[in-house]
């Protein structure tokens, strides 16, 4: 289809010059902190010096890609349909140690276990993401709004769980407050096999290269299965297009709005996961944040597509694992922080032109195709 | 005409030889209009005769492509309303444009606060406004929020607004549209009063009895350019004013066989809409005596107890001048908006069912807005097939989308509606308007429908594809099918119809026999110059 492969080329490039353009200015950035641009993308690639640490690295890369590609995948569900759940943030939190809790009260055979897990996560976020859909559909209240209101609740909600009714032994010495710890069947199996492959030395830090990747690339091919071949797809896809046509075509889109929130919510309840089965083995007081936030710009990033979405992450993550890279070259580590905004920023730009100049290009194919011009009226 | 001898009587505004041309038609041609100071003139036309595009360039939001425009005598040339309301030009909008959470005061200075110390001048500002009121017997309470107003009192304040900024000469689009009767009344004292302080009052409508109490010249308007220019001792009638309207040539139906059976496809009973949002009828009152107490209570009525039959093979016309209860008909009947009455479907009362349910039963829909209800502009033609279609073959595979079968089925339209497109792929806004019409009239007679819903079928399409869908209409309807048309054109209408209802204010007022209709009868039940009794 040579339509949708031009559209697809012009994409591609607009995303490469917004990338070279975010380095270009952040090369500023970094000037003005007073460290050298060099050194900083040197150590963008700088994975180490034993092999050890080269596989630690790549480790750490590819765990920090998984939750949020989960969150860019959860909060591109809602965009599809021009539904801002901004609430992604506490839907993951509360579905996080509400899955760690239920996790640590019963052990059952590994498969059994992780799957109930997996389903209370989801189950805790898509109710919660039910509540501002319900408000929306009932009353009217904006999303926005709602979910950023349920994030502070979910967030002092989870504090409060994990000292209190949900909090488990602590171990002598220790600061952190934490759940239960989770019997030894939650734990997801990790995927340092795979360095054997070839034959690097295995990970050693954080539980290796978490299995939930595996989950999570699933997970990136059923949501695209759903969006692009299925009705609830379709109709997700014309509501987002065209509201009022979609509704002149039978949508419902109170239903539409309820389902697709608790559908982002779902998706939204399984971003802890990857860190509590993969390493952590509990919810605890140093939980990852701010994942939820990050999922908005990987969606955006991503054009709201789960390939697209794999490859933010992916960028993403890249630019995150530098942190310590960064800090022994001696550059600010804050100046990821500065790429990535600068990065959404251009490539969100970027998108919109390309956007225009592929239904322009479009239009004008499809005119000089039929070999007609629009019909002239005389005056 | 000299400046030196006549300059006390120098026209307000002159218009001579405009015109307007937008991609694919002209919407103003050769506009001459003498506007007298003093005056209340009124310029009418049917909704589409280029009324609309006339005054936005009178008030600066768009360039004439031709022709000169003078006000006071001076030749001007606006870039910008700014430029307009500099030379004393002030337009009062239909949709009101006021902040309803500011005060009257604050909404009337709003990008003209007189300021002291940079702060606002609230006491000057209230005095001017003030005297203003007073001297135009404009009544408002300064200091009540724009939200607790009324309708009429919001389009005092808006006439304010355009006081306020030294306008002498002010257009009104349609002030008349959302005002109830004594609203009307009122509006036309201040009006009055205006022009006694020797304003000049632009007034524009398609209510005839309105312009015959409150003007002093009219304007006719009929496709884009002006046909008439009369004072108002010259007009005997509203329906000469009505006949120079419509045009006095009507075009002759066809002589053909009728196919109308005596099978009923579609019948609306009694059915109400309220203005201003859908309650329920309360528990224990029948429709009619909560019906009976909305009108009782004076309230807006944008359908007021329509009630009509369509058989089957049988295509029944609505004429009406447009914002009479015309769409708000359509989304009633489609189940976008609620609405109290009956609605059946064959034997089966529907009114109570979803819009999807309604399409899956056998209801199609070319809505009158092709680029707000029909399309997904930025998505490829089949999947524009499966709009609608989402629960049914051939685009319904289970939970699935049958792509496979869209396309083909989309092949299908293409070939035998002679859409022209590279190809099913291509996006639907690569299309001319009147092939995705074409595009969406096959789509909307895919799957067997037993009444159609045709909203202006042929708006904006080159004549080509008018004559084919025509031809589909008329093969459909011989084959059996029911279609509702609605339509702005009346070659249209009287051509393609087995009876026609004429619709004014929210009632169908009549109903004619296309075969034997007269311009003056219908374009006097169109705007309200017949008053409406029924006859058949």
């Amino acid at each position: 289809m040579p339509a949708g492969l031009n559209r697809a080329l012009l994409t591609v490039a607009g995303a490469v010059i917004a990338i070279v353009l975010a380095i270009a200015i952040s090369s500023v950035a970094i000037t003005a902190a007073g460290a050298s641009p060099l050194h900083a993308f040197a150590a963008f690639f700088d994975f180490g010096a034993s092999e050890r640490a080269q596989s630690n690295a790549i480790a750490t890369f590819l765990n920090r890609a998984v939750p949020l590609f989960i969150a860019g995948l959860a909060v591109a569900v809602g965009f599809r349909m021009n539904l801002f759940n901004i609430g992604v943030e506490g839907q993951y939190r509360l579905a996080a140690i509400c899955a760690a809790y239920v996790g640590s009260t019963f052990s059952a055979p590994a498969p059994i276990q992780i799957t109930v897990i997996i389903v209370v996560a989801a189950l805790v976020g898509g109710l919660y993401a039910l509540i501002p859909a319900v408000m929306k559909v009932t009353r009217g209240v904006n999303e926005v709004i709602s979910t950023i209101m349920l994030n502070y609740i979910a967030i002092n909600l989870s504090s409060f769980l994990v000292r209190g009714p949900f909090a488990g032994q602590r171990a002598e010495g220790q600061l952190t407050t934490t759940t239960p710890e989770l019997p030894d069947s939650a734990m997801f199996p990790n995927l340092n096999f795979v360095f054997d492959w070839f034959g690097l030395l295995p990970p050693t830090r954080g539980g290796g290269v978490w299995g939930f990747l595996l989950v999570a690339i699933a997970l990136g091919i059923v949501i695209w299965v759903v969006l692009e071949r299925t009705r609830f797809g379709f109709n997700v896809k014309a509501s987002g297009l065209n509201g009022p046509a979609a509704l002149a075509s039978g949508v419902d889109p109170k239903k539409m709005i309820i389902a697709a929130m608790m559908l982002s919510g779902g998706i939204a309840g399984l971003i802890g996961l990857p860190e509590i089965l993969g390493d952590k083995g509990a919810f605890n007081s140093n939980f990852t944040a701010g994942l939820g936030f990050l999922g908005i710009a990987v969606a955006l990033l991503g054009r709201n597509k789960p390939v697209g979405i794999a490859v933010a992450a992916l960028l993403f993550a890249f630019l995150d694992r530098a942190q310590g890279a960064l800090q022994i070259a001696n550059v600010p580590p804050s100046v990821i922080t500065i790429i990535q905004g600068v990065t959404v920023l251009l490539v969100v730009v970027a998108n919109e032109v390309t956007n225009r100049l592929a239904l322009r290009l479009e239009e004008r194919r499809a005119a000089q195709e039929l070999g007609t011009n629009k019909v002239e009226v005389a005056a | 005409m000299s400046a030196d001898t006549l300059a006390t009587a120098k026209p307000a505004v002159e218009l001579e030889g405009i015109t307007k041309r937008f991609p694919g038609v002209v919407a103003n041609h050769d506009i001459r209009i003498t506007v007298e100071p003093g005056t209340v003139h009124a310029i009418v036309g049917e909704n589409g005769a280029g009324k609309s595009t006339l005054m936005k360039i009178l008030y600066g939001m768009q360039k004439p492509d031709e022709g000169t425009i003078k006000v006071n005598g001076t030749e001007v040339a606006f870039r910008t309303p700014s430029d307009a309301i500099a030379v004393g030009i002030g337009m009062v909008h239909q949709h009101f444009m006021l902040a309803d959470n500011l005060t009257v005061l604050e909404n009337i200075v709003l990008g003209a606060e007189p300021k002291k110390g940079g702060m606002l001048d609230t006491a000057t500002a209230r005095k001017r406004i003030t005297e203003l009121a007073e001297s135009h017997g404009l009544r408002v309470d300064p200091d009540k929020l724009v939200e607790d107003l009324g309708v009429g009192d919001r389009q005092r304040v808006e006439i304010l607004k355009v006081l306020y900024r030294g306008a002498r000469i002010l257009i009104l689009d349609e002030p008349t549209a959302v005002l109830v009767p004594q609203e009307v009344e009122e509006l036309f004292q201040n009006l009055r009063e205006l022009k006694a302080e020797g304003l000049t009052v632009i007034f524009i409508s398609h209510k005839l009895d309105e312009v015959l109490d409150i003007a002093d010249a009219i304007t006719v308007i009929r496709r884009g350019t002006t046909v008439a220019s009369l004072a108002r001792n010259e007009v005997t009638s509203a329906r000469q004013l009505a006949e120079l309207m419509v045009g006095s040539e009507l075009p002759t139906p066809e002589t053909r066989e009728s196919t109308v059976t005596d099978r009923v496809a579609l019948q609306v009973a009694h059915l109400t809409m309220e203005a201003d949002g859908y309650r329920p009828v309360p528990k224990g009152t029948s429709v009619e005596t909560y019906v009976e107490k909305l009108r009782a209570d004076g309230k807006r009525l944008l359908l007021d107890d329509v009630s009509f039959e369509i058989h089957e093979g049988e295509i029944l016309g609505i004429a009406g001048v447009e914002g009479n209860g015309q769409s708000e008909l359509i989304e009633a009947i489609m189940g976008i908006r609620a609405a109290h009455g009956g609605i059946a479907l064959g034997e089966q009362d529907i009114s109570t069912w979803s819009t999807l349910k309604r399409r899956e039963s056998g209801i199609g829909y070319i809505p009158e807005d092709r680029h707000r209800q029909g399309l997904l502009l930025e998505a490829s033609l089949w999947e524009n097939r499966v709009l609608g279609h989402q629960t049914r073959k051939p685009a319904r595979n289970g939970i699935w989308v049958d792509r496979r079968a869209a396309k083909a089925d989309t092949e299908r339209i293409v070939k035998d509606y002679d859409v022209r497109t590279p190809g099913v792929d291509t996006l639907a806004l690569a299309l001319s308007g009147g092939n995705q019409q074409k595009l969406i009239v096959g789509r909307e007679m895919s799957g067997a429908p037993k009444f159609l819903i045709a909203a202006h079928p042929t708006r904006g399409v080159d004549v080509g594809a008018q004559a084919a869908i025509w031809d589909h209409l008329r093969n459909a309807r011989a084959a059996g099918l029911a279609v509702l048309l609605i339509s702005a054109d009346l070659d249209e209408l009287i051509g393609l119809s087995d009876t026609i209802q004429v619709i004014y204010r929210g009632r169908l007022v009549a109903a004619l026999d296309p075969s034997d209709i007269t311009p003056e009868r219908l374009g006097g039940y169109m705007t309200g110059a017949i008053a409406g009794t029924e006859e058949t």
